[in-house]
C-alpha cells in the first residue's frame, strides 16, 4: 500500500516489549503454550514435500512425525498461529502505514547482494532452528518466559555468536 | 483452572480462532516494536540500535512475572504447562548456529514472518531460505541422530538449577534484564547516536524508571507471597481428582498390581515410604525405600515426570494415609500414572501371607497405618509373598523347613499358587497432555 504519507515511528520498546509479555503470557496461560514459528515453518516445507514426494516423507523419520501416511501436516495449532502472525504483522503495518513492496538493507549493499544474504541466512537460521528444537520466539522467549534452563543457555548461544561475527559481516549493514 | 485442554473442549474452528487470534497479537507486537525491518534488527549486533534487546528481553520479565503471579495466586497449574526440554549441548550449538544467521540474514524466523506480512521483499527471501533450512534439517539430522538427543535434561528450570524459588529467580531475571537494558542504552547512546561516552545520558528518563520500578516490585510481591505448596495446589485441582479420590479410583489392589508385574507392556514401579526398619522386615519385590521428603527433591521429581507413558508407580505404605498424603503432593505437581497400593502392606500380606514361623499377625489391615504384623526377623524380598507373581515353589527356601541336609523334599516351599483374588481394575494409563510450544 503506497501513500504520501509517512509511516508512524514504532512504539517505544519498552512498550512493545511488555505487549509481547501480555501475549505470550496469554497463550501460556490459556492454551498451555507459548508463541512459536519455526515449527510452523516446518510444517510448511513438509507439507509442500508431501505434495510432491509423499514416499520420501514417508521414509524420512522427521517428516513422517509430521506428514507420514495419513497424517495432515497442516491441522496443527503451529500453523494457525504462522497465520496469525502474519496477520497481525500485515495489519498492524496497514494502520501504521509500513506495508510497502521494497528491500531493506545495510547502506553499502546492492539489492541482489541483500536477498542472496538474505536467502543464505534464512537456511542457517532455518538449520539451527530445528537443531535448537526452537527459534528466537518459541525457545529464547517462551522457554524464556516459564525459566527453561536450556532456553536460557540457547538465548545466550543467539547473542554471543552474533556478537562474535559481527564484526566480520559489518559491510553487510554498515 | 488454567491452562485449559482446549482440542478436547473446542470444535477444531473455534480451536484454530483461538491460536490464530494469539498470532495475530504475536505478529502486532513484534510489527510495532519494528521486528519488520532488517536494519533494527541487524543494529543490535553493532550497538546501534537496542531494540531486539529491550523488546525481547522486556517480553520475557513480564511473561515471566505474569505467569509466576498466576502461579502464586493459584490461577494457574504449572505443572500443565509446557517447558520447554532441556538438550543442552544441540540447544547450544543451534543457538550458535542460529547467531551466525541471525547477523548474515537479518532477521529471526518470527520476525521473517512480519517483514513479509508487510511485503519486504528481504523478509519473504529470508522466510524461503529458513523453509530450506528446516527441510535440509530433516534431511539430515538422521546422520547425527545421537548427538541430537544428546544431554537431555527434561523439564530442568532455572529454579532447579540455582535452587532458588521460582519469585527470588523471577526476580534475578527482571534486575539482569534491567541491567542489560542500562548497559544497552550507553552502548546506543554511543555507537549509535555518536555521542562521545562522557557526553552519554546515565540516568533514564522517568517513565522507563517508573517501568523498571514497576517490574522490581511486582517481583518482590513474588518474593513476598511465594508459591503454593503441594497441599495447596492439590486443594485447587478439578472436580474429577476429588472425584477419583472419592470413588477410591486411587487405591489399587494389591492383586492388580500383581496382574501389572506380569504385564510385559507396563513397567511397574512401586515406591515403599517406610522407614528403614520396616522396609528391611519385609517388602515388596523390586520397590524402593524413599521418603516423601525425598520424592520431593527436584531431581526425584523430575525422574517421575519423564518416565514414559507406559510406567505406572504405586506409592505403598503400612497403611493408606502417608501414601495417599505422597499422592496428593506428586499429584499436585502432575506426576503421571500414579496410584496407591490399596491397604498398603498390611493388605498386601492379607493377600499374600508368609509362612506363621515368619511373622504373627498382631493387627486388622484396616487402612491405618499401624504394623499389622510382627515380624521375627528380617525378611527383606526373600519371601513368596514379595513376588507373588512368580511360582512359589522356586528359588525359595522356606525357613520353617527343616534345616538344610535333613529331608530335602522339605527344604523348599510345598508347590502352592495363590488365589486368584477377584479386584476392580483401576489402572489407566495415561500419556501426559500434548501441549507443547509452537517450535517445540
Amino acid at each position: 500500500m503506497n501513500t504520501n504519507q509517512q509511516p508512524r515511528p514504532y512504539v517505544n520498546p519498552y512498550v512493545a516489549g511488555t505487549l509481547l509479555g501480555v501475549v505470550l503470557f496469554a497463550s501460556i496461560f490459556v492454551t498451555g503454550g507459548g508463541l512459536g514459528a519455526s515449527a510452523a515453518m516446518s510444517r510448511v516445507q513438509t507439507g509442500v514435500l508431501d505434495l510432491f514426494a509423499p514416499g520420501h516423507v514417508d521414509r524420512v523419520a522427521y517428516f513422517a512425525e509430521m506428514a507420514g501416511g495419513t497424517r495432515n501436516p497442516w491441522a496443527h495449532y503451529a500453523i494457525y498461529m504462522l497465520v496469525g502472525t502474519i496477520l497481525g504483522g500485515f495489519v498492524s503495518g496497514l494502520v501504521n502505514r509500513r506495508v510497502k513492496l521494497e528491500t531493506r538493507k545495510g547502506p553499502r549493499i546492492s539489492v541482489p547482494a541483500r536477498l542472496g544474504f538474505a536467502l543464505l541466512g534464512g537456511a542457517i537460521m532455518g538449520y539451527g532452528a530445528r537443531m535448537a528444537r526452537g527459534c528466537t520466539s518459541g525457545q529464547a522467549l517462551s522457554g524464556g518466559a516459564v525459566l527453561s534452563a536450556g532456553s536460557w543457555a540457547f538465548a545466550l548461544a543467539i547473542f554471543a555468536s552474533a556478537y562474535a561475527v559481527a564484526w566480520f559481516f559489518r559491510r553487510l549493514w554498515n | 483452572m488454567a491452562p485449559y485442554d482446549l482440542a478436547a473442549s473446542l470444535g477444531p474452528v473455534a480451536y484454530a480462532l483461538v491460536f490464530g487470534a494469539i498470532g495475530i497479537g504475536f505478529g502486532a507486537a513484534l510489527e510495532m516494536g519494528g521486528f519488520g525491518d532488517t536494519r533494527k534488527l541487524a543494529g543490535q549486533f553493532y550497538f546501534k540500535d537496542m531494540t531486539v534487546l529491550k523488546v525481547m528481553f522486556t517480553g520475557i520479565a513480564v511473561a515471566a512475572v505474569l505467569v509466576a503471579f498466576a502461579t502464586s495466586f493459584g490461577l494457574l497449574d504449572m505443572s500443565r504447562v509446557f517447558v520447554n526440554p532441556t538438550y543442552l549441548w544441540p540447544g547450544i550449538l543451534g543457538g550458535l548456529i542460529m547467531g551466525v544467521g541471525f547477523v548474515i540474514g537479518g532477521f529471526c524466523p518470527g520476525t521473517s514472518l512480519v517483514a513479509a506480512s508487510t511485503l519486504k521483499i528481504d523478509g519473504m527471501v529470508f522466510l524461503l531460505g529458513a523453509l530450506l533450512g528446516v527441510w535440509l534439517f530433516g534431511e539430515t539430522v538422521g546422520s547425527f541422530q545421537p548427538f541430537w538427543l544428546s544431554s537431555y535434561m527434561g523439564r530442568f528450570t532455572l529454579p532447579d538449577w540455582l535452587g532458588l524459588p521460582v519469585g527470588v529467580t523471577v526476580l534475578l531475571v527482571v534486575v539482569m534484564a534491567l541491567a542489560l537494558f542500562w548497559a544497552g542504552d550507553l552502548a546506543q547512546q554511543h555507537f549509535g547516536e555518536g555521542k562521545p561516552w562522557n557526553e552519554v545520558r546515565r540516568v533514564p528518563g522517568r517513565g522507563t524508571l517508573a517501568f523498571a520500578g514497576a517490574l522490581v516490585a511486582a517481583s518482590l510481591v513474588l518474593v513476598g507471597h511465594g508459591q503454593p505448596t503441594p497441599e495447596a495446589k492439590f486443594a485447587l485441582l478439578g472436580p474429577e481428582v476429588r472425584r477419583s479420590v472419592e470413588e477410591r479410583g486411587i487405591f489399587v489392589d494389591p492383586a492388580e498390581v500383581v496382574a501389572l508385574r506380569k504385564d510385559i507392556g507396563v513397567k511397574v514401579v512401586i515406591l515403599d515410604l517406610r522407614d528403614e526398619t520396616e522396609f528391611n522386615l519385609f517388602h515388596v519385590g523390586d520397590s524402593r525405600r524413599i521418603s516423601l521428603a525425598e520424592l520431593e527433591t527436584s531431581a526425584r521429581l523430575k525422574t517421575l515426570l519423564d518416565q514414559s507413558p507406559s510406567t505406572v508407580t504405586f506409592l505403598i505404605g503400612n497403611g493408606e494415609a502417608a501414601a495417599f498424603t505422597a499422592w496428593k503432593h506428586l499429584i499436585a505437581q502432575g506426576v503421571p500414572n500414579l496410584y496407591v497400593i490399596d491397604g498398603g502392606i498390611n493388605r498386601w500380606l492379607e493377600r499374600y501371607p508368609v509362612d506363621a514361623c515368619v511373622a504373627e499377625r498382631v493387627g486388622a489391615a484396616d487402612g491405618r497405618d499401624g504394623q499389622a504384623w510382627r515380624f521375627l526377623y528380617a525378611t527383606g524380598s526373600s519371601q513368596p509373598a514379595a513376588w507373588p507373581e512368580l511360582p512359589v515353589s522356586r528359588s525359595f527356601r522356606s525357613p520353617c523347613a527343616a534345616p538344610e541336609g535333613e529331608a530335602h523334599a522339605g527344604a523348599n516351599h510345598a508347590a502352592r499358587s495363590w488365589p486368584a483374588y477377584a479386584y476392580t481394575k483401576r489402572v489407566k494409563l495415561k500419556s501426559k497432555a500434548a501441549v507443547k510450544g509452537g517450535c517445540g
